[in-house]
């Protein structure tokens, strides 16, 4: 067997690697840009862990039969996303669990289902496995399966998701699509502090049971001003950051740091205006928005960082061609993470970096 | 957590004097065990200690106790990333159970594994290796801290109390192919509450199967202690059905006492047994976590004086005469040596080259090319046959 390697492709990056004493890069593949509030009023600078207690602070404070509950959630959590709140509201309101996902979504489920707003934390996305079942087969057929007698909506589920840098195999794994799978479940993941707690406040709000996946790599590298009141902002709808005329760019959460960059990287080196979509509720997804985009541009590349096959870009893409077949100028591309367990030590190689983006932008464009 | 100190006592030796003055043997006691469902236990006095066990049992324990202190020396230089969990202080439970298994018993844990890879045959240099992330690394780079194996040691697992069933399903083909092998499978004590424990205990139960449950109790599970995660933190009764055993985990002559009664045990068609060591940890959950913001410095200063392994076992080694000051001071320099020198290897060493990012998915990989790659690649693993 030969290998055959593409070596434009990837000699950049193992130009990178030739250092000696070679630790793992530690410069990430993005660079944060902080964006202006998208509602008016007062507002604090913030970080997305911040803005996370922010939103969890308003909902505490507002809504008598909320609930904040997880592993190590009382002294804080592990990312910081509950500091303060025990000790406010107190340990009847916001309390560790023992270490049971599956547990922990069940009974989140039922004091839900009785009619409380149940906020479940899960500590890594890895790990929500155990509790698969429950969300599957009782959280979101709750309603459908009584002729809404009963429903799970108070249920909001927060997990801790994506690449971090470092994380390997249990700690960087982005499952959006195996929820994508479940009809009667929301699944939502910001790009930043202000949209997180917008979004969040709007899951928690819902009367369909959420997931809400918080990018853990920018719970500390994204900060900017966050509306320090409550306020939600629509799910189930895409939002169009930067708009543009040659290719449409969709992605979600910290993929959409990246696709900043390819933008501008398109604009300077292939001439390509592209247009930047943040999908933000992975599904039920805005269609009509992409369907829009894509009919006007005629080119989409769809990213993300969980593996390829049975990614959620193949359902985008699948539906985009049905509704803009004719107006397609180049096959729908899917620059995602390869078919292979998230690695350890080859996480650069992993994930759908810039430089992989706009290969497939420069093919789109050249077709 | 745990409430009580733990008195280690020991009656007066029983000397076998060899020419130089040293001896050959010593007999102690150790705390006594806690039995559940079980008539007799392992014994608690007289239990004898050669000179040669003893000084492989501090050699070893001195060993885990350096590599892990590489670990967080390397990871505190930005050398090793991502997510490291340490064992010191729980060394007694590693190497006493090591000493009581057979050539071929099986051995499964969660992700507090270096300690173990080492016994179970892997070196410093192989570890280390693998936490920088290097080819040399006993899972080639490829699996990190949480994910070391070795012959009879199946990991190395993340996903907190998944490795229980497995561990049941070992042992299953030890009753299968009618050995008397027995499958030591290790969890904490956050993971004592996990659904799939019981599911292991039932079905082990149910089929009798060679599983010595072993909970490593160390008081906490991540940042939240033992009594505030569990209704009963009497681990070694939680099995219920299957027999228990609590012993004092920074002991390792007690760890190997239970163990030893639990390979007899299992080996002898018995079925499962729990035990439940009691031991502790010095560094937080992992070394993202600092391990002081849910228990105080005092705590932990209060356990290193008083109950840590490898002291307890050099003050039984001298007052005992098993060994000298000097033989353990020259054990001390050699364990340091060998992991300074096994530190400088894995920071040096080549990493595994990219064809490892996308092979060893399938039995075949090398034959089959990974979708999602570019399409102008793909490879062949050089250790694939």
């Amino acid at each position: 067997m030969t290998t055959t390697i593409h070596f434009r492709f990837l000699l950049r990056r193992l130009s990178l690697r030739c250092k000696k004493h070679v630790a793992p890069s530690r410069n990430s593949h993005f660079t944060y840009v902080p964006e202006s509030p998208p509602v008016p009023g007062e507002t604090q600078r913030m970080n997305l862990f911040q803005s996370v207690t922010s939103a969890l602070t308003n909902t505490l404070e507002a809504d008598p039969t909320a609930m904040v509950f997880g592993e190590d959630v009382a002294f804080g959590g592990v990312f910081r996303c509950t500091v303060g709140l025990a000790a406010r509201f107190g340990k009847e309101r916001v309390f560790n669990t023992p270490l049971c996902e599956q547990g922990i979504i069940g009974f989140g489920i039922g004091a839900a289902v009785a009619g409380a707003t149940a906020i479940a934390e899960i500590q890594f996305a890895d790990y929500l496995y155990p509790g698969f079942d429950q969300i599957v087969n009782e959280a979101s057929k709750y309603r459908y399966r009584s002729g809404s007698d009963f429903s799970s909506g108070g249920l909001t589920v927060r997990a801790a998701w994506g690449a971090v840098g470092h994380g390997a195999l249990y700690h960087s794994q982005s499952p959006e699509s195996f929820f994508a799978h479940v009809p009667g479940i929301t699944t939502v993941i910001p790009r930043g502090p202000s949209q997180a707690k917008g979004l969040l406040l709007a899951c928690i709000q819902s009367d369909d049971p959420c997931i809400f996946f918080e990018p853990k790599v920018l719970y500390r590298a994204a900060v900017e001003d966050v509306p320090i009141d409550s306020y939600t902002l629509p799910l189930g709808k895409a939002e169009v950051l930067i708009e543009g005329s040659d290719v449409t760019l969709v992605g979600w959460g910290t993929q959409i740091q990246v696709l900043r960059e390819v933008c501008k990287l398109a604009e300077e080196r292939l001439g390509a205006n592209c247009e930047l979509i943040d999908l933000r509720t992975v599904c039920p997804w805005d269609m009509n928005t992409i369907v829009e985009s894509v009919t006007k541009t005629g080119r989409l590349l769809i990213t993300h960082e969980a593996p390829l096959t049975g990614g959620f870009a193949a359902e985008i893409a699948s539906t985009v061609q049905e509704h803009c077949f004719l107006n397609l100028e180049a096959p729908v591309a899917r620059v995602c993470g390869w078919d292979t367990p998230f690695p350890h030590i080859h996480e650069p190689f992993y994930v759908p970096d810039k430089w992989r983006c706009l290969e497939a932008v420069r093919k789109l464009v050249n077709y | 957590m745990l409430s009580s100190r733990i008195a280690r006592c020991f009656t007066s030796v029983h000397l076998r004097p060899s020419c130089r003055g040293i001896v050959t043997s010593a007999t102690f006691d150790v705390t006594p065990f806690k039995l559940h469902k079980l008539d007799k236990g392992p014994p608690d006095t007289g239990i004898e200690l050669t000179r040669d066990d003893a000084l492989d049992f501090y050699r070893n324990m001195q060993r885990i106790r350096r590599l892990e202190g590489a670990s967080s020396t390397l990871y505190k230089s930005k050398i090793i990333r991502g997510f490291c969990h340490l064992y010191s202080g729980q060394e007694a439970c590693c190497v006493g159970i090591r000493a009581a298994m057979k050539e071929d018993d099986g051995i499964i844990t969660a992700y507090r594994a270096h300690g173990w890879a080492l016994m179970m045959g892997e070196t410093p240099e192989s570890v280390l290796s693998e936490l920088t992330g290097k080819y040399s690394g006993c899972s080639q780079g490829k699996g990190g801290s949480m994910h070391m194996y070795a012959q009879n040691f199946y990991g190395g697992n993340g996903i907190v109390g998944a490795q229980t069933p497995l561990g049941a399903g070992v042992a299953f083909s030890y009753k299968y192919r009618q050995t008397d092998n027995v499958c030591f499978t290790l969890y904490g004590d956050g993971a004592a509450n996990q659904g799939q424990l019981f599911e292991a205990f039932n079905m082990s139960s149910l089929w009798g199967l060679p599983v010595v449950f072993v909970c490593e109790n160390n008081g906490y599970g991540m940042g939240t202690s033992a009594d505030r995660a569990a209704a009963n933190t009497n681990y070694y009764m939680r099995g219920d059905y299957i027999p228990g055993i609590w012993v004092d985990g920074m002991d390792v002559l007690a760890m190997r006492e239970a163990a030893r009664f639990a390979t007899e045990w299992g080996g002898s068609g018995k079925g499962p047994l729990v035990i439940e060591a009691a031991t502790y940890r010095y560094h937080g959950h992992s070394m993202s976590d600092p391990g002081s913001s849910y228990r105080s410095r005092e705590e932990i200063q209060e356990v290193r004086e008083t109950r840590d392994p490898i002291t307890g076992l050099r003050k039984r080694l001298l007052e005992s005469e098993l060994a000298t000051e000097a033989e353990i001071k020259a054990i001390d320099k050699e364990a340091r040596r060998e992991v300074d020198a096994a530190m400088e290897l894995a920071k040096t060493a080549p990493e595994p080259p990219l064809t490892e990012a996308y092979t060893q998915i399938f039995w075949n990989t090398p034959e089959f090319r990974v979708r999602g790659c570019d399409p102008f690649t793909f490879g062949v693993s050089p250790t694939c046959n």
